[in-house]
């Protein structure tokens, strides 16, 4: 295998490897899922071994994240029909961005990084591109309007025959997906996220276009994607998960938004707000 | 008056009120895709004669009714670990917003837009009638309520 191949064939799905070893397609999935894990689990053990907590349910979601990307990129997944490649965005788009993002890798990282490497870090926080990309609307756009160029142009049919643009594809979908997740309700800090009101606004606007696009490839499967060589009902029956796997997916991300909300505003002491909630007998009610 | 825990704190009608009409809409919106759509399947995903505007706005509102589901709740949750929670107020609120999602349904996503009928093969007419008389009942009845727990939370001799 060259260099040049070695890419492409990470991020492919094992199916496409014609004949060979039937454990072949499953290497490549293995590692995707193993590498950051055993990162993971060894910072989690080092935190806990000087003593500090780390919380097991993070801990769970980021495993549960590796997995799923895993799971999209292994053969287990049949990827030549319209409903396995839709299975496939759906996970390594949605689901095993969201695992990964609310196991809060970032702060896991700068606990256990020492000082110089916490203060790298920060530098990479602060760099103007990725305060562009992290805020939520650019990453709403990223993750949602390439689907839109994905299934409106060939782009779909080309990526179904050529094996670098399809990793390139998974790539972007585990990328953007994360990015998306991790601005609307990441755990871990941002730079400059924005309120609350936005990040859910972006939600709605995102979350609409998505199952827009969904209810079109449903109304025009006849015609789309362009040159699919997919039947209608298979395209149909894909949309129809593209819209309610997009829904599953908006209510993971709002409940944990709102968990976070509801956590912060609870540990705050926020619980009587002081401008007109005064207890009674104090009589400072608003006139 | 003994500061009694929960008791202490006054009642937030307006905040109670809001979150009723939130649960209320995302229940019924709810109900509308797990009984209508998925159990009894009178409902389609997608019919023929469906506006292209309807496709997007079907998808916006799904998405809005899982925000008031989400915030609804979590609103809930909030205004019960303040003591601030007014249970009429909110009630009322909850009816109010299960017609306004039903009648609102009826009309605009059945009729204006067509994103599709209540039931196929069937003559419409008494589905819609019942769909939508359902929908102004409970619209009637919250107001009612409403109307009824106006005083909730405000102390007589500070009635207005």
């Amino acid at each position: 295998m060259t260099a040049a191949g070695l890419g492409p064939v990470l991020l492919a799905h094992g199916g496409a490897d014609p004949g060979g070893d039937p454990w072949a397609g499953w290497v490549v999935p293995a590692l995707v899922a193993v590498l950051p894990a055993a990162g993971y689990l060894v910072g989690a053990g080092r935190l806990r071994g000087s003593g500090r907590r780390w919380s097991s349910a993070r801990t769970a979601s980021f495993l549960l994240g590796t997995v799923l990307a895993g799971v999209a990129l292994s053969p287990a997944i049949g990827a030549g029909t319209a409903g396995g490649h839709m299975a496939q965005h759906l996970l390594l788009g949605m689901y095993a961005p969201i695992a990964l993002v609310l196991g809060a890798p970032g702060t896991l990282l700068l606990a256990v990084l020492p000082v110089r490497g916490r203060r790298a870090v920060a530098a990479v926080l602060r760099a103007r591109v990725v305060h562009l990309v992290s805020h939520v609307a650019v990453a709403a756009v990223l993750a949602v309007g390439l689907l839109y160029l994905l299934y409106l142009t060939p782009l779909y049919a080309l990526s179904t025959r050529s094996e670098p643009v399809h990793s390139a594809l998974h790539l972007h979908f585990l990328l953007s997906g994360y990015l998306y997740a991790w601005a609307v309700a990441g755990p871990d800090p941002a730079p400059r996220r924005p309120g609350m009101a936005v990040r859910v606004a972006v939600l709605v606007g995102a979350g609409g276009a998505h199952a827009f696009l969904a209810k079109l490839l449903h109304a025009r499967a006849p015609e789309l994607p362009p040159g699919s060589g997919h039947g209608v009902a298979e395209i149909e029956r894909a949309a129809q998960w593209m819209y309610y796997g997009g829904h599953l997916g908006e209510l993971v991300l709002l409940v944990a938004l709102f968990a976070a909300w509801y956590g912060h505003t609870g540990r705050a002491g926020l619980g009587v707000r002081p401008d007109r909630r005064l207890p009674a007998g104090t009589a400072a009610e608003r006139g | 008056m003994t500061s009694t825990g929960a008791r202490s704190a006054p009642v937030d009608r307006r905040r109670s009120s809001l979150t009723g009409i939130a649960l209320g809409i995302a229940v019924m919106a709810a109900v509308d895709e797990v009984v209508f759509h998925q159990l009894l399947s009178w409902h389609h995903f997608y019919d023929r004669a469906t506006l292209d505007v309807a496709l997007l706005s079907d998808g916006l509102l799904q998405t809005v009714y899982l925000v008031l589901l989400v915030a609804g709740f979590f609103s809930f949750a909030e205004l019960r670990r303040r003591g601030t929670l007014a249970r009429r107020s909110a009630g009322s609120a909850f009816v109010l917003g299960l017609g306004a999602f039903q009648l609102f349904d009826g009309l605009v996503d059945h009729k204006l837009l067509r994103v599709h009928q209540v039931r196929y093969d069937v003559d419409l007419l008494p589905y819609d009638l019942a769909w939508n008389g359902a929908g102004l009942a409970l619209l009637l009845l919250g107001a009612v309520l409403a109307w009824r727990s106006r005083d909730e939370g405000r102390p007589a001799d500070r009635g207005r």
